[in-house]
């Protein structure tokens, strides 16, 4: 298999800049990620890893350093293009799951379909996707503020997927969840990586990370 | 197809279901306001015009007095009754060898004077008119046109004031001056409305020979009316009098209705924007309670604004929200303030001018769409500012809201 580099970070850094004083995140971090990779991140509370997930998700922009994505540098890209990476190239699971309280899971889930293809979906995607995570129809019914972390953490699983993304960045998928129910997801991600998806997950379980073909360490906003 | 963002606007209405009502109130209140307004001026324009033009036939001749008191200065002959406020005999006689062959001619004296009813005092003016054109000019609800020499008809308005009939006397001036004239009406007019030529709703309409017995004015006309037969004369008239009275110096001024028609709609129209531009003051703070709400709900919104942002919404679409939103209190306060409209607007114009005889035209109705547009504009501007600033907000920042 030919190795094409799928994410290139170069010397990223990202500086937050606080009243309190300037806090360095990220510190130089280099990294390259291959199409097909399957990379766990782990490291303590705080060294920068929900902050590298967000800018190799295109949510945030390095203070310095340049991030290449498919080989262009997304320096060079408009808000508009950014976005529609987000929207049809990266699924997302965030830490704190980030489902729209105004909708329900269903509807959470079916979101970024709708944006991508501006209609419903009508073939069963949505419901194939939290069948799969275990969100029968009627849980699918509520807003996100009646149901468990575990549940959300899991509609937020299945929102990720459903614009079939090339790249799955996973903040802590498991942290909410019971072994038996981690174990499946961890499954389904494998299933998924083995169909092509790069898989890039923070976590704090080494049995976890042991899903993964490589594993990064980072420490104090730098990759040891 | 479904409309997700469309979804959310309203479901975020409905939350803050109150909110949102009483944001819209304010452009509830904006848009009736304006309308009923706008209405009532359509309404008055419109029933002045209907007044007015069915005496558009007729011209007013008068002295003229304008301009500085130096107008017709000493020795001046001629035709000339110039300094007085009068057209003279011989001024009459000159208009109406001109304009005889084009209509009726006739002279018409008046006199604001006291009278007394029963021992009931007031004011009201006396006119002198030839007794024969009077059933031209006038129609009689009741009794008849003066015959003898103290005899006269009145207006209805002056007939209910002082509760007179036929059969009731009127006594004429003021016993300190002159001495009073006691006259009988014969006759009571049906109503004239506003006129130029003959104001005689409440009004004493005497022959000239009565008239001339009680103020002695043989031959002073306060002015001389015109009715002409056909109303396309008007202009050739008009110049034909004013080339012959005027050709030394300004001796008469001509008043057709349509100058009168023209000024009266313009001042009422003036007058119409004026007091819409003060309804209008009534949207502006509308705006400003939906301009409020509208950056309360960004604010609030703050964190699901990140969330959207961050799995691939467009600012585009972020911005279509909140403008969606906004158009919604718009479209349903203007839709109510509209429904409101029909109902408080009937009532200001039934108020204001006594008929709604014109309400259902279009050009009274006009004016509710035309408010519903203006509220809506309103509506959509104020909420272009939150809008543009919900969708700039960074989405990393937005995201640790809480
Ligand atoms: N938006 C922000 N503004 C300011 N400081 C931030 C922001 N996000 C993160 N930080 C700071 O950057 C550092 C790294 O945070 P980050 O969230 O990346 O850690 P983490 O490795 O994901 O930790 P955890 O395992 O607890 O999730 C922390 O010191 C944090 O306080
Ligand atoms: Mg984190």
């Amino acid at each position: 298999m030919v190795e094409k580099p799928l994410i290139e970070l170069v010397e990223v850094t990202r500086v937050y800049s606080l009243p309190s004083g300037d806090v360095v995140a990220l510190d130089r971090v280099s990294l390259t990620i291959n199409e097909g990779e399957f990379v766990a991140i782990m490291g303590p509370s705080g060294s920068g890893k929900s902050t590298l997930l967000n800018q190799i998700g295109c949510l945030d922009r390095p203070t310095s350093g340049d991030l290449f994505i498919r080989g262009k540098n997304t320096r060079t890209m408009h808000d508009r293009e950014l976005t529609s990476l987000r929207l049809n190239t990266i699924g997302y699971v965030f830490q704190k799951f980030n489902l729209i309280p105004l909708l329900t899971a269903y509807e959470n889930v079916e979101y970024p379909y709708l944006m991508k293809h501006r209609k419903p979906d009508d073939t069963g995607r949505v419901d194939t996707l939290l069948g799969m995570v275990g969100i029968d129809p009627p849980m699918a019914a509520h807003k996100p503020p009646e149901l468990s972390g575990g549940q959300q953490q899991r509609v937020a699983i299945a929102r990720a997927l459903v614009n079939d993304p090339a790249l799955i960045l996973c903040d802590e998928p498991t942290g909410n969840l019971d072994s038996v129910t981690g174990h499946q997801i961890m499954g389904l991600l494998g299933d998924l990586n083995r169909k092509g998806s790069t898989i890039l997950m923070v976590t704090h379980d080494a049995e976890v990370a042991g899903f993964a073909e490589r594993t990064i360490v980072m420490r104090d906003g730098r990759v040891v | 197809m479904k409309d997700i963002i469309l979804a959310l606007s309203l479901r975020s209405i409905r939350i803050h279901f109150l909110r949102s009502v009483l944001a819209a109130l304010g452009i509830v209140i904006g848009v009736v306001a304006i309308s009923s307004m706008g209405m009532m001026g359509a309404n008055m324009t419109l029933s002045v015009t209907e007044e007015l033009s069915s005496m558009a036939n007729n011209l007013v001749v008068r002295a003229y007095t304008g301009g500085s008191g130096f107008g017709g200065g000493p020795g001046g002959g001629g035709t000339s009754g110039s300094g007085d406020e009068f057209i003279t005999e011989s001024e009459f006689r000159e208009i109406t060898k001109i304009a005889e062959k084009y209509g009726l001619v006739y002279g018409v004296q008046s006199e604001s004077d006291r009278i007394e009813v029963g021992d009931r005092k007031g004011r009201a003016t006396v006119y002198g008119l030839d007794d024969k054109v009077m059933p031209s000019i006038f129609s009689l609800s009741e009794g008849t046109f003066p015959k003898s020499t103290s005899s006269v008809v009145i207006g209805p308005t002056l007939a209910s004031r002082y509760s007179l009939k036929t059969g009731s006397r009127i006594d004429i001036g003021d016993p300190d001056k002159g001495g009073t004239m006691t006259v009988r009406v014969v006759g009571i007019l049906n109503e004239r409305g506003m006129s130029m030529d003959v104001n005689s709703d409440s009004a004493i309409i005497a022959d000239q020979k009565l008239f001339n017995g009680i103020y002695g004015r043989e031959g002073e006309y306060n002015q001389v009316n015109i009715i002409l037969n056909d109303i396309n004369d008007t202009q050739k008239v008009k110049s034909a009098i004013l080339d012959k009275m005027n050709r030394k110096e300004e001796t008469v001024t001509i008043q057709d209705s349509s100058r009168m028609l023209e000024s009266i709609t313009s001042t009422l129209s003036t007058m119409t924007t004026f007091v819409m531009a003060i309804a209008g003051i009534s949207l502006l703070v509308a705006a400003t309670s939906i301009f409020n709400v509208m950056m309360m709900s960004v604010t609030e919104r703050v964190r699901e604004i990140g969330i959207m942002r961050s799995i691939g919404t467009q600012k585009s679409e972020i911005r279509k929200m909140f403008i969606y939103e906004s158009v919604i209190l718009g479209v349903i306060g203007a839709t109510i303030g509209a429904i409101l409209s029909l109902a408080i607007g009937w009532v200001v114009v039934l108020a204001m001018v006594g008929s709604t005889d014109y309400f259902f035209s279009p050009s009274s109705l006009v004016y509710i769409p035309s408010a519903m547009l203006v509220g809506i504009v309103i509506c959509v501007t104020s909420g272009v500012y939150p809008a543009w600033r919900a969708s700039s907000l960074d989405p990393i920042e937005a995201l640790r809201a809480e």
